[in-house]
């Protein structure tokens, strides 16, 4: 974990509200894992308060890039930085995806699921995993509508098989991401698959639900409102089957789906 | 010169890492040297194990944040038994924070605590807003001044009573603690306070209420401190929504000997460091060789 002073090289609308940012981090980019994040301060004063956590959405050489939506006056002010500009970055935080690598088995397939700015970690463990080249990479991706699909392109030249659904059927197949989900394992050896997925708590909870009775691992990388993100003021829980609290900062924000008390 | 005296206690400076906002040191330790710091004060742990308040804890607000914790901690067992040695290690001074529901709970606290040898102090925290039972104690004189007492005999550590700025007057709570035999008093806790989502029309905390923090408390934090500095003859710790060495040094113009540093550890964990560097200079630049001239020194208009 380090405090760093990071450049602004980018950070351009990409969809509805969305951006991509990309920060020259040379010594968080070493150290960065998908599924990990970094916490920024949006502004240099103190309104807003508290910093905003971001995953890690690729990385390249010492440049770090992120993706996000403006949802309010963090990620609002963030929107409105420009290139050349000085960010406050803490990271990397969290645990990351720990992706299944060892077998060489051509049969074993990988599925990403990721639910509209579900994407941003996704694509950072999609690059990872072509790399190894050892496994099927297929990837679902699910929003409300054709605008709100993000990083297609970008899923597709890492060589992923991609699927899209929306809701309203504007593009891909129409209706939920884990209709398309149910549809893919029965096509698949179900015995052979691994799942990551983030997005909407909803769309977590329910996807869960499949790869449990079907008994497949699966990953999924959480939200929470957070202040301090590095474990020491307990103040973004998520209830596990232990029936304790886990922190999404330090003990996720990947978790074993499986472990978590939907 | 910036080292300062509470109780016993001998501080190589005086900023410390507040209560629940610094967990035992662990995490921000692996950022930067915690023993650059005057203290740290721990997460505060209570007799049995907590688990605390259902998300979500945290909001922001205007220029602070509300936090429902709750109290979550594992309990003084698990204290022992995991961080016990790794706080022993540190060359900071560790001031436990601790809360329970009876005297005799906190004397069994304070008992174990400090034959663990992990303490230098121990931080009585009769201010919690967000559970029921320990935070009522600071809420009203006479209880506050019952449970000092009773921990007072139980503990030869240096005692500070850590106390809620939801009162009436500071000043009787403040005397009351002191005449009780405490070493100091730290203060304030947050401020019971709420957020709504008008979407929902719920309360956007898990638990409803919670405790604001940050810059917002901080004019009335300092006016609180200079209402207690006035009553007692005890070291204050002042704390609330200090950011910056002027926020610091405005506490102990205003009376404090100490103060303490929480909210500001999430946005930037060096600010402690920061503080410390800047009342340094800020005593240079005053001519000043020591910063217990420092304190209470504010220059009253003539009348």
């Amino acid at each position: 974990m380090k405090q760093i002073k990071t450049k602004i090289i980018s950070n351009r609308l990409i969809g509805p509200m969305c951006y991509h940012m990309v920060l020259e981090a040379p010594s968080v980019a070493r150290a960065i894992k998908p599924g990990q994040f970094i916490h920024v301060r949006c502004s240099d004063s103190f309104e807003p308060l508290l910093r905003r956590p971001f995953s890690l959405h690729r990385k390249n050489g010492g440049r770090i890039e992120i993706l996000y939506k403006v949802v309010g006056s963090g990620t609002e002010i963030l929107s409105r930085r420009q290139s050349g500009e000085a960010v406050d970055v803490l990271g990397p935080l969290g645990n990351g995806f720990a992706p299944k690598l060892s077998t060489l088995n051509s049969q074993l397939s990988t599925i990403l699921v990721a639910g509209g700015m579900g994407v941003a970690p996704l694509v950072a463990l999609a690059q990872e995993l072509s790399k190894k080249k050892t496994q099927k990479l297929r990837v679902l991706i699910g929003a409300c509508s054709k605008s709100r699909i993000l990083c297609e392109e970008e899923f597709r030249a890492l060589g992923a098989e991609v699927s899209i659904s929306t809701e309203d059927g504007s593009k891909g197949a129409k209706g939920l991401i884990t209709d398309r989900l149910n549809f893919l394992l029965s096509t698949l050896n179900s015995q052979l698959s691994t799942i990551y997925a983030c997005g909407p708590n909803a769309m977590l909870k329910a996807l869960s639900r499949i790869a449990n009775a079907k008994r497949i691992p699966c990953q999924v990388s959480l939200e929470e409102r957070m202040a301090c993100g590095v474990g020491a003021c307990l103040g973004c829980p998520v209830k596990v089957k232990a029936g304790e609290y886990k922190m999404v900062c330090k003990d996720g924000p990947v978790f074993d789906a499986e472990e978590i008390a939907w | 010169m910036v080292e300062v005296k509470i109780g016993r206690l001998r501080l190589a400076n005086p900023v410390m890492a507040a209560s629940g906002t610094f967990g035992y040191g662990e995490e921000y330790n692996r950022l930067f040297d915690i023993n650059s710091l005057g203290a740290i004060v721990t997460k505060t742990i209570t007799l049995k194990p907590r688990i605390g308040n259902p998300p979500p804890r945290i909001v922001e607000t205007p220029s602070g944040m509300l936090n429902s914790i709750g109290l979550e901690n594992k309990g003084l067992d698990d204290f022992l038994k995991t961080r016990a040695q790794p706080l022993k290690r540190l060359k900071t001074k560790v001031i436990v924070s601790i809360a329970g529901e009876t005297a005799q709970e906190l004397k069994i606290l304070t008992g174990r605590v400090s034959s663990s040898g992990a303490a230098d102090a121990i931080e009585l925290n009769l201010s919690c807003p967000n559970v029921k039972g320990p935070g009522m104690a600071a809420r009203d004189v006479e209880a506050a001044r019952k449970i000092v007492k009773a921990v007072r005999k139980a503990v030869k550590l240096t005692l500070i009573a850590k106390l809620s700025p939801n009162v009436t007057d500071i000043a009787e709570i403040a005397k009351a603690v002191e005449d009780a035999g405490a070493d100091a008093v730290s203060l304030i806790n947050t401020f019971p306070a709420m957020a709504v989502d008008i979407n929902t029309q719920r309360p956007i905390l898990g638990n409803a209420t919670g405790g604001l923090s940050g810059p917002a408390i901080k004019p009335i934090a300092l006016k609180m401190v200079w209402d207690a500095y006035n009553a007692v003859k005890i070291p204050i710790i002042g704390i609330g929504g200090i950011m910056s060495a002027q926020d610091a040094i405005e506490f102990i113009l205003c009376g404090a000997s100490a103060v303490q540093v929480g909210t500001a550890n999430f946005i930037n964990p060096k600010a402690s460091l920061e503080i410390i560097e800047g009342i340094e200079k800020y005593l240079k630049k005053k001519n000043l060789k020591d910063v217990n001239e420092l304190i209470g020194r504010l220059r009253i208009w003539p009348r």
